[in-house]
């Protein structure tokens, strides 16, 4: 089987992840661009005359103000059954009795006594319920969807144009007291704020008890224009106890309380609004879109009359963000920019008409404002984003004109007519309404077809991850066939997916067309391969087996699920780990590996010998690396950063960079540490290679190790203390520090690239002039009656080349009693594959390092150390099968991902967005990148996925790992002479181990191998997004599904899509490797024939 | 001719089967000392209960458990087959006790090496492993003594050679199961008192070593046709 086409299978492979990701994203994430422009008070929103502009008036902006103040009272998941009247005088009904259910008297007796004063609304809040979510749309009138791409993803500021904004804006004093997330959207914003942490949901009366404290006294002082007051009992109590217990009773008879207070303060000049900003579901969460969910209470009040007629029977359904333009008007204050919400008309009548039709031309006027700034809305958007259907704006563009038309003509016509002002209203309405449902398509609801798409994708993925791994071995296993098949389907998928959106003329959507290609491949492939499968097999047989691997492997499904153990996951992946590896200790002293059998055999019971193969490792040794593997991952430990769910938790302090240090003394300490986990990186990898004879060639790449390394090492360290100490530097200096900090940054990464290419270009690290110069052909042609022909010779003839050159070294160094170890014999090409890996693995890891904050390098450190141990540890758990076929079990892929995701956590990552190290974007280009983008998100992409990339690169290292050890082990039995095991081990033994060149030995197997290993991590990492995704879906209704599960798919997906990269790079230079080992094999023939 | 063999099987049979009984019987006691932790002490100390005075109450089934182990040796004598030496009882009871310190220490590193805090809570955790030590090493150091070299082959494959050492396996190797299965909750946002470190991992230490308790006799009943020890 030829490499390229393993390699191109793999591709296929993660096509069809990418694909699934894709097509559950679109269904599940819905995206909306951010635009940061902002209404004012002197540009009108479109042409023509302001309604009312009357001289004078001092807070008029595009209307006069009816209100001068407000007091907005938001109680957190008010839903509107919570808030309706209790009718008790329905004949023969028994009133239910429900602990929610007419609580709110007081609601109800204003509604009564002042028909017109008053009006309660249903209004109907758009998902994703979640609290934060509504507050942005109370504010900005716009449908936020969990990704606002906006130009700040750092924080949860709001940037676009807001109500509180245009208050402070237009002078007005905001006092805000509750719920601490108003901090993060609108920071600077209060002119008085009194924050109350919101986080606890079992706390009922922290933040209540807080506005409580501090709302009177404010209402009194008279020292305010806006007072928001935002109560989470109601919210937190429905989160813990759920709508049906007593103590909601308690709650929103206290709620009552609190507005029946605030309407006795209130004055002529001002308006009230109590709101819920999303309802809750029968156990109490909310979230999705169910009716529940969306239903929210409105209640308006005003001490002055504010309505002509009297309420309607049952209360009118209201969108809820219709209250932001109302608002904006009522108080004179420009409409937010990016609103789409309409204006509550009923609010613009005059209570007494004093000219005929002036209450209508009042409600028309509000309307035409409204539909106006829309319409300059949706003009600037459609500008700078696609996603909304070019037809539908069309058709509401021509409406829009329409109805301005007819309404510009109405205000030049002296006498109007009720009729003609009502047609204007409709077509008004007409308009705003069709913009809010396009928008609502477009941004915000789930494509559950699309949702499930790509799960059915993802799942079909890891099947054929599992099946194609079991496969592999098989000897009746042809890819090419397949592969090529497969792909023909594919094309078919897609031609087929094009001629029928072609001619239903629907939009081609990339999307769609890659998981139509995915499926129509995937379905033939499994098709082909199940019946060759199943007919010979159990199904059980796929699975990963062993036992508690499988296990281990479900446990981490299933915490995908529990948004507890998402947020605990650096926790729970160092647990398992650890875990992982103890069970890997315990199985090799089950199976009797770890000790000598002279140990566990009671010689007085007459023990048999062990039916086990021979321990290859002293069992110290192999407990040695257990211990040492443990010890490294809770070092790494050390360096975690807290999720912010969990309060109680500090994050570690050395995450920070070393410049936001103040004790000198202790800076230079942890300096000096960093420049020593540096050089001890830099340091242990030339040891490993001098320990295996690679530092003897005088090829480039190892030149490059030699000298290069500690260049980078030395440029890296430079960097960290101009970038520590930069402020202490004298003012002379500063320009010098300042080039210095652009110019090293760089010139590491272009050491570490041209190390790379190096390495690529002449991976082969062999000192093959010292075998050239002595030549010995009886010994190599023995077997063979004429010279190499056929490929099959030479596969042959290498191996004893490589034979012959050992003897080669041993006598010399036998000759010149040199005391170097055994070891130097082995020559290069017994490491041939992993000495170019792990050169690779540290080059890359430099620039990445560089990335980091300083006292993350220690973590790097120990990421190598760790991956180095495992390796060690695995390799003593597996048997090397000489002619083949190569296995690498599935604990070791576990183990490797499992410590990829571990590392992931330990370098201060996390997987939401604020705690993305965005300063990595600033290495190298301390003044930023100007207005280029992709450059700035590879580097901070690079920083968060450092250790995915890593892991993945360096995945082939666990097939080769095992050989490289069979080395120590050979030497480990014969160093002790004498001993047991000696006189059992046979004359072939005596023999120089093959090492590496066992797998080139046998290409068909090793291509198999690497498929196999490559399969296999692609489907522990395939499960991982798997779940992830099935349970942002299962989830959705979730009320931690925006700020916990949404971006744990996210950065999964990303995670996944960063390690099938990484993993086809180091398959393709391990397929370097294996070329340039044949062609440098040919030669040696060559030379020797002539 | 043929009686011979038989009449052997038989009688081993038998002894396998009373053996099983004894076992049984001295699983019953040790799950009773358990219980009898948890109820007695609350006639003594006010305020006593298995969560809110954890501390106490692991002292208390610690001593508990090893009290009626150590009994339950000396008056069963299941390992007739090693020889002791009176004259090094006290040496060897001396060897015992360090054994168990160690091994104390031993599961406190490992704990601290499986994320516990380092500094906080210290004696919550060693009580922890103290706990963990009683329902493990206890019964190992009882049944087989201060030898190491025994506990590696009990714990490897084809390593038992009575039904003894087969239930401190499977008693052991389950109070080690219930231990790992008991960390499971503490991320969970239940806010329940047991979820506190250490409770839910002693709790499921304990668990796991009465299931241990309960489990192994059924077992080696179960399969009693299968097992053969070499005995001799």
């Amino acid at each position: 089987m030829q490499k390229i086409s393993v390699l191109l299978f793999l591709v296929w492979v993660s096509f069809l992840f990418y694909a699934g990701i894709a097509l559950f994203t679109s269904g599940f994430l819905l995206t909306r661009l951010e635009l940061t422009n902002h209404s004012s008070c002197q540009e009108p929103p479109g042409p023509g005359p302001l309604p009312w502009k009357r001289q004078g008036e001092p807070r008029a902006c595009w209307m006069a103000p009816r209100f001068s103040r407000v007091v907005l009272v938001l109680i957190d998941a008010l839903r509107f059954d919570f808030a309706q009247p209790q009718r008790s005088h329905i004949p023969g009904k028994p009133s239910v009795s429900l602990p929610f259910l007419g609580k709110l008297h007081s609601l109800q007796r204003i509604l009564e006594i002042q028909p017109h004063h008053a009006r309660l609304y249903q209004s109907k809040a758009d998902p994703p319920t979640t609290t934060m979510q509504r507050l942005k749309a109370l504010t900005t009138g716009s449908l936020p969807t969990f990704i606002d791409a906006g130009s700040n993803f750092a924080s949860y500021a709001i940037v676009e144009d807001n109500l509180i904004k245009q208050l402070a804006s237009t002078g007005r004093r905001v006092v805000f007291m509750g719920d601490d997330t108003w901090k993060d959207l609108f920071p600077g914003a209060f002119s008085q704020a009194f924050f109350f942490p919101s986080f606890n949901v079992k706390d009922l009366h922290t933040v209540d008890n807080g506005i409580l404290e501090h709302l009177y006294p404010t209402m009194d002082s008279g020292e305010w224009d806006a007072l928001i007051a935002h109560f989470l009992g109601v919210d937190h109590c429905g989160h813990k106890h759920g709508p049906h217990h007593p103590e909601m009773a308690k709650k929103l008879s206290q709620m009552d309380q609190v507005i029946q207070g605030v309407v006795e303060r209130l004055e002529n000049d001002t308006l009230l609004v109590v709101i819920g900003d999303h309802g809750m579901t029968k156990s109490g969460d909310h979230g999705g879109d169910s009716e529940l969910e969306i239903s929210a209470a409105l209640f308006l009040y005003s001490p002055t009359a504010l309505f002509r007629r009297a309420p309607p029977e049952e209360p009118e359904v209201v969108p809820q963000i219709n209250l932001v333009p109302t608002l904006a008007l009522l108080l004179g204050l420009p409409i937010p920019f990016g609103n789409i919400g309409e204006v509550m008309t009923e609010l613009f009548s005059e209570v007494e008409d004093l000219q005929p039709h002036s209450s209508t031309l009042a409600q028309a006027s509000a309307l035409h404002l409204n539909a106006q700034q829309v319409s300059r809305f949706l003009h600037t958007y459609s500008a700078a984003a696609q996603d909304l259907q070019v037809e539908e704006l069309h058709r509401l563009r021509n409406l829009f004109s329409k109805a301005s038309a007819d309404y510009q003509q109405l205000l030049q016509s002296p006498q109007r007519a009720e009729a003609a002002l009502q047609t204007v209203i409709a077509e008004l309405q007409q308009f705003l309404r069709g913009v809010r449902a396009m928008c609502i398509d477009s941004w915000a609801r789930f494509s559950l077809v699309r949702m499930a798409g790509g799960a059915a994708l993802l799942a079909a993925g890891c099947f054929l991850c599992l099946l194609i791994s079991q496969w592999a071995t098989s000897p009746d296993f042809y890819l090419c066939p397949l592969l090529l098949v497969s792909m023909a389907w594919g094309l078919a998928g897609v031609a087929v997916c094009v001629g029928l959106l072609a001619t239903t003329e629907l939009k081609l959507d990339p999307v769609v067309l890659g998981a139509m290609a995915a499926m129509g491949s995937l379905l033939h492939f499994l098709w082909k391969a199940w019946p060759s499968w199943g007919s010979k097999r159990p199904l059980a047989a796929l699975l990963p087996t062993p036992g508690p691997v499988l296990f281990l492997l479900l446990i981490r499904f299933a915490a995908f699920f529990s948004d507890s153990f998402v947020v605990a996951e650096a926790r729970a992946t160092h647990f398992l780990l650890c875990s992982l590896i103890l069970l890997l200790l315990a199985q090799l002293h089950w199976e009797g590996k770890l000790l000598p059998p002279k140990l566990l055999t009671v010689p007085r019971l007459g023990f048999s010998s062990p039916a086990g193969p021979i321990p290859q490792h002293n069992g110290m040794h192999v407990l040695g690396l257990g211990v040492g593997l443990l010890l490294c991952i809770r070092l790494a430990g050390l360096f975690h950063r807290c999720p912010e769910e969990t309060p109680a938790c500090h994050s570690s302090p050395w995450l920070s960079p070393l410049a936001s240090m103040v004790g000198g003394r202790a800076k230079n300490l942890w300096y000096g540490a960093c420049v020593g986990a540096l050089v001890a990186l830099s340091a242990a990898v030339r040891l490993w290679l001098h320990h295996y004879g690679n530092l003897k060639s005088p090829e480039p790449p190892v030149l490059f190790v030699r000298w290069g390394l500690p260049l980078m090492v030395l440029g890296t360290a430079a960097y960290w203390a101009l970038a520590s100490g930069a402020d202490e530097a004298p003012p002379r200096l500063q320009a010098l520090v300042a080039g210095a900090s652009v110019v090293l940054p760089r010139a590491v990464a272009a050491l570490a690239t041209s190390g790379l290419l190096l390495l690529l270009w002449r991976p082969v690290t062999v000192l093959a002039k010292a075998t050239m110069g002595a030549p010995r052909t009886r010994t190599i042609l023995t077997p063979f009656s004429g010279p190499p022909t056929s490929q099959a010779d030479l596969d042959y003839v290498v191996p004893q080349i490589y034979r012959h050159m050992q003897e080669e070294f041993r006598g010399r160094l036998e000759r010149t009693k040199c005391q170097g170890p055994l070891t130097l014999a082995a020559c290069q090409l017994g490491n041939v594959y992993s000495a170019a890996m792990v050169t690779a693995l540290t080059l890359l890891a430099f620039p990445l390092l560089l990335l980091h904050a300083e006292r993350i390098s220690l973590v790097f450190l120990l990421l190598f150390l760790q991956s180095f141990l495992l390796l060690h540890l695995l390799a003593a758990g597996i048997p090397i099968s000489t002619p083949g076929p190569f296995t690498v079990p599935w604990q070791a892929v576990s183990a490797w991902a499992l410590m990829a995701s571990q590392t992931f956590y330990s370098t201060g990552h996390q997987p939401v967005f604020p705690t993305i190290h965005w300063h990595a974007a600033f290495v190298g280009f301390p003044e930023g990148h100007g207005s280029s983008t992709w450059l700035p998100a590879l580097l901070v992409g690079a920083n968060t996925f450092a250790s995915h990339l890593l892991y993945a690169v360096g995945c082939p290292l666990l097939l080769f790992w095992p050989f490289l050890c069979e080395s120590q082990g050979s030497q480990k039995r014969r160093q002790p002479p004498g001993n047991e095991a000696e006189a059992r081990v046979g004359p072939e033994e005596e023999e120089e181990p093959l090492m590496e060149m066992r797998l080139w030995n046998a290409p068909h197997h090793f291509s198999v191998a690497l498929l196999q290993l490559g399969l296999k991590y692609l489907f522990v990492l395939g499960i991982q997004i798997l779940a992830c995704a099935l349970a942002a879906s299962i989830l959705r209704r979730h009320l931690m599904v925006w700020k916990v599960f949404a971006p744990k798919f996210i950065f999964e997906a990303m995670s996944f899509i960063v390690s099938s990269v990484g993993l086809f790079l180091g398959l393709s230079l391990v397929m370097r490797v294996d070329g340039a080992v044949s062609s440098w094999s040919r030669q040696l023939v060559l030379a020797q024939h002539r | 001719m043929s009686a011979g063999p038989f009449q052997i099987a038989t009688q081993e049979y038998t002894m396998k089967n009373t053996d099983i009984k004894r076992l049984l019987y001295t699983h019953l006691l040790c799950i009773f000392s358990i219980i009898l932790s948890i109820f007695i002490p609350s006639f003594f100390l006010d305020n006593f209960s298995v969560l809110e005075t954890h501390l106490t109450w692991l002292c208390i089934c610690s001593v508990f458990v090893t009290a009626v182990n150590l009994v339950l040796y000396l008056v069963v004598k299941p390992n007739t087959s090693t020889k002791r030496s009176s004259s090094h009882k006290v040496t060897r009871f001396l060897k015992c006790c360090i054994y168990f310190l160690m091994s104390c220490f031993l599961f406190h590193v490992i704990f601290v090496l499986y994320g516990a805090p380092l500094i906080e809570l210290v004696l919550e955790t060693f009580l922890f492993a103290v706990i963990l030590s009683t329902f493990t090493t206890v019964p190992c150091l009882c049944l087989l003594g201060p030898n190491v070299k025994a506990w590696l082959r009990v714990f490897s494959r084809n390593g038992v050679t009575s039904i003894w050492e087969n239930s401190l396996q499977i008693t052991t190797i389950s109070s080690f199961v219930g231990t790992w299965l008991g960390a499971f909750p503490i991320p969970l946002d239940w806010e329940r008192p047991w979820q506190v470190w250490p409770i839910s991992c002693t709790l499921g230490a304990t668990f796991g070593y009465v299931a241990g308790l309960v489990i192994s006799p059924l077992w080696i009943y179960w399969n009693r046709k299968q097992l053969t020890y070499k005995t001799n």
